[in-house]
């Protein structure tokens, strides 16, 4: 039987808006993923721990409340120091579309704004999974 | 022979099937005394005033806050000078969240969102200029509500305006955010103790101040639907008047000071509706359920912001209609104060620009549209009136469910709310997908050229660093003994039942911080972990 995809959905630092993450870690489960949602509230550290942990293939990050340039790149690093460069890293939300650049550069695969289709979301995740050779 | 319609279902955003059109049959059994009333009579349906805006227009009140209290104090002229008639703060996350601009937790997060506030001197800065007794002001803020109410007291003290004549709100609504905002930081029962006492202490030293504003504003915009904003909104401010009644509180003391806050979706005619059912549930829980007699305890006052999640990021302009519609829906539902979003709303805070196309909207419905003239124009509308009667039943049906699982606070402990909410949002994204509602410039009319985007408000990265200098200063420059006492002295009340209000006024003289009032009663009560449903 082939193995799901495990994604981590997560919420960074002080930001409490998650009807968005909800939405999307309900899209995944609907679709067939794996999915771990994270809760409120967490610093970097602990969502690379739980990346870790939980063996996750994608780690999906929601961010509306405008600190992404400083949580999401330091998350990426704590992955970074745990071994972890091949899991499919995602942002969504409210990001200025002049902050995508600096994203991309850190190691998002992509940023997806508000009105963003769910079909497309995990269309792309199931394309840019890079971890086991999913058919 | 039937004619075919365009669709098999027709049903607006909080996907209610509607028919065709509505008959008198639709609201036979309405007695006009019974369940509408003149305007500003119980129970209250058409209006919670005589004369409504022909006595005097609803309250512009534009949400602001960005960057350090020189910034949002400059905003805030900005808006008086451009006819705005009241204030209202946005503070940042840090700030809602009880810490100081110095915590590691902090980074990143300082003034991001609204404005930095730590001590006193924020405040003193925030309002320099600002004659409090001349306008109210309203913050949103819930945890540190009370510390936030106590600065502001001690600058109206600064300014000579004695407190008796100072006017304005705090959100100070926690079972809304264990529901839906989630800026929560203690468990509930330490919580609702710090809100009933404020409610104690203005009650008898701050008469004109809203010490609570019961939302379902947020409630809504995590996903939930119009009857269920109506219906856990209201169950919430149930639940706080039966706290300030365990209290020993006289119920037609306070009950004139409680204040509400509605979200104002785009389906216009619910919307209508759902502001005239929760005046009609409100009244009627009041007299009937509680035994209040004072008509003013009667009344749901209510203040409006018109609906962040519907705006988008595509074609933003487009906003701008919106909002219009919407804000008009609130007008004609007979609301006491508005708030309008920016069309930049899904893309970052507003800008000057934004804001003011935001309340000038007001402006030309106020003065432009004779919608003011005349209170309830859709009282008798066979539709409207039996929209406002399905309101209130539904309502009535989320009460007893809510009774039968135990109340609010264990509907919450349980995931209930949080769950019905979550069901209710992701079902509307999945009829965006089917098609089956329609957001223009989204999921159709979209525009694959569309490149322009307006101008955003960014907040300087320098912020942080400015704001965690004053921080330091002041702590450098105050009393550190009575700062220290202070502290001590609120830990100390704060394991025994009196009343906190006088505490976190000294506290604040002293120039304690937020965040050491916060860390104190964080360390005697515990924070609140939710289990997170979807
Ligand atoms: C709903 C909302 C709220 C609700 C949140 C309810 C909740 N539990 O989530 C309430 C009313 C409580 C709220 C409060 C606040 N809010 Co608010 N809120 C919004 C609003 C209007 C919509 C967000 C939303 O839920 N949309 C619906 C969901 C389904 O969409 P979404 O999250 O964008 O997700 C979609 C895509 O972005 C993408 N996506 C999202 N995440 C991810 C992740 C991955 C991995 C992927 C692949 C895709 C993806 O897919 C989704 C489907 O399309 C936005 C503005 C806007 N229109 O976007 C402001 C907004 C985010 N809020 C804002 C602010 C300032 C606040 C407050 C701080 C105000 C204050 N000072 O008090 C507070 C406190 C916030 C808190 N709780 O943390 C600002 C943030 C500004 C900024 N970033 O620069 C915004 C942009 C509004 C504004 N212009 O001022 N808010």
């Amino acid at each position: 039987m082939e193995e799901k995809i495990r994604v981590l959905v997560a919420k960074l630092g002080l930001d409490a808006h998650d009807r968005g993450a909800k939405v999307i870690a309900r899209a995944y489960r609907d679709a067939g993923f794996e999915v771990i949602y994270t809760g409120l509230f967490q610093r970097p550290e602990a969502v690379a721990e739980a990346a870790v942990q939980e063996d996750v293939d994608v780690v999906a990050v929601s961010s509306l409340a405008g600190a992404h340039l400083t949580l999401i790149p330091e998350l990426i690093q704590q992955l970074r120091d745990r071994g972890v460069d091949d899991v499919l890293i995602l942002a969504g939300g409210v990001i200025p579309e002049e902050d995508v650049p600096a994203l991309l550069a850190h190691g998002v695969a992509r940023v997806f704004g508000p009105g963003s289709d769910l079909d497309e979301i995990i269309a792309f995740t199931r394309e840019n999974v890079r971890r086991r050779a999913w058919s | 022979m039937e004619a075919k319609e365009r669709k098999e279902r027709f049903a607006g955003v909080s996907d209610r099937e509607v028919k065709r059109f509505y008959r008198p049959e639709d609201i036979a059994g309405l007695d006009y005394d019974r369940d509408l009333g003149d305007p500003g009579t119980y129970p209250f349906t058409r209006g919670v005033y005589p004369t409504m805006y022909r006595g005097r227009l609803w309250t512009m009140r534009q949400f602001a806050g960005y960057g350090t209290a020189e910034e949002t104090n400059a905003r805030f002229k900005y808006l008086l000078e451009q006819g705005q008639t009241g204030l209202s703060v946005a503070f940042d996350m840090p700030t809602l969240l009880g810490y100081d601009s110095d915590h590691p937790f902090a980074d990143g997060e300082v003034g991001k969102l609204g404005v930095a506030v730590d001590t006193l001197r924020d405040f003193e800065i925030l309002f320099d200029g600002i004659p409090l007794d001349r306008v109210s002001t309203s913050m949103t803020i819930n945890p540190p509500a009370s510390i936030m109410l106590a600065m502001y007291l001690a600058v109206a003290e600064q300014q000579g305006v004695p407190w008796d004549r100072v006017s304005g709100t705090i959100q100070n609504d926690i079972l809304k955010d264990y529901i839906a905002q989630k800026t929560y930081i203690y468990p509930p029962e330490p919580s609702i103790r710090l809100i009933v006492d404020t409610i104690e202490f203005c009650t008898r030293y701050v008469p004109k101040w809203n010490t609570i504003s019961i939302s379902g504003y947020h409630i809504r915009e995590a996903g939930a639907t119009a009857a269920q904003e109506l219906a856990f909104t209201l169950a919430n401010g149930m639940y706080y008047v039966e706290a300030c009644l365990a209290r020993g509180l006289d119920i037609d003391a306070f009950a004139p000071r409680l204040s509400f806050f509605f979200d104002v979706h785009n389906d216009f005619f619910e919307e209508i509706a759902k502001f005239r059912a929760a005046r009609r549930i409100w009244a009627r829980k009041m007299r009937e359920k509680y035994g209040a007699k004072n008509p003013r305890s009667w009344m749901l006052r209510t203040h409006a912001q018109t609906a962040g999640v519907s705006l988008t990021a595509q074609q933003p302009q487009n906003n701008i209609v919106r909002v219009a519609i919407q804000a008009l829906a609130a007008v004609l539902g007979g609301t006491q104060s508005l708030h309008t979003n920016s069309y930049d709303e899904a893309l970052a805070l507003p800008t000057e620009e934004s804001v003011r196309i935001a309340l000038r909207t007001q402006q030309i419905i106020a003065e432009e549209t004779g919608v003011a003239n005349v209170i309830d124009p859709l009282a008798g509308s066979y539709y409207v009136e039996s929209l406002t009667n399905q309101l209130e039943e539904e309502a009535e049906r989320y009460f007893k469910k809510i009774e039968a699982i135990g109340g609010v606070v264990r509907g919450i402990e349980t995931g209930f709310f949080q769950r019905e909410i979550a069901e209710s949002a992701y079902r509307f994204q999945r009829r965006l997908k089917t098609g089956d509602y329609c957001v223009v410039g989204v999921n159709k009319y979209v525009d694959p050229e569309e490149k322009v985007r307006p101008r955003i408000l960014r907040v300087d990265p320098e912020v942080q660093r400015r704001q965690v200098e004053r921080l330091r200063e002041v702590r450098q420059r105050r009393d550190p003994a009575r700062a220290a006492r202070a502290l001590e002295q609120l830990r100390k009340a704060s394991g025994s039942n009196e009343n906190l209000m006088p505490y976190i006024l000294e506290a604040v003289k002293a120039y304690c911080s937020e965040g050491e009032i916060c860390g104190v009663w964080r360390e005697l009560w515990g924070e609140w972990r939710e289990e997170a449903v979807y």
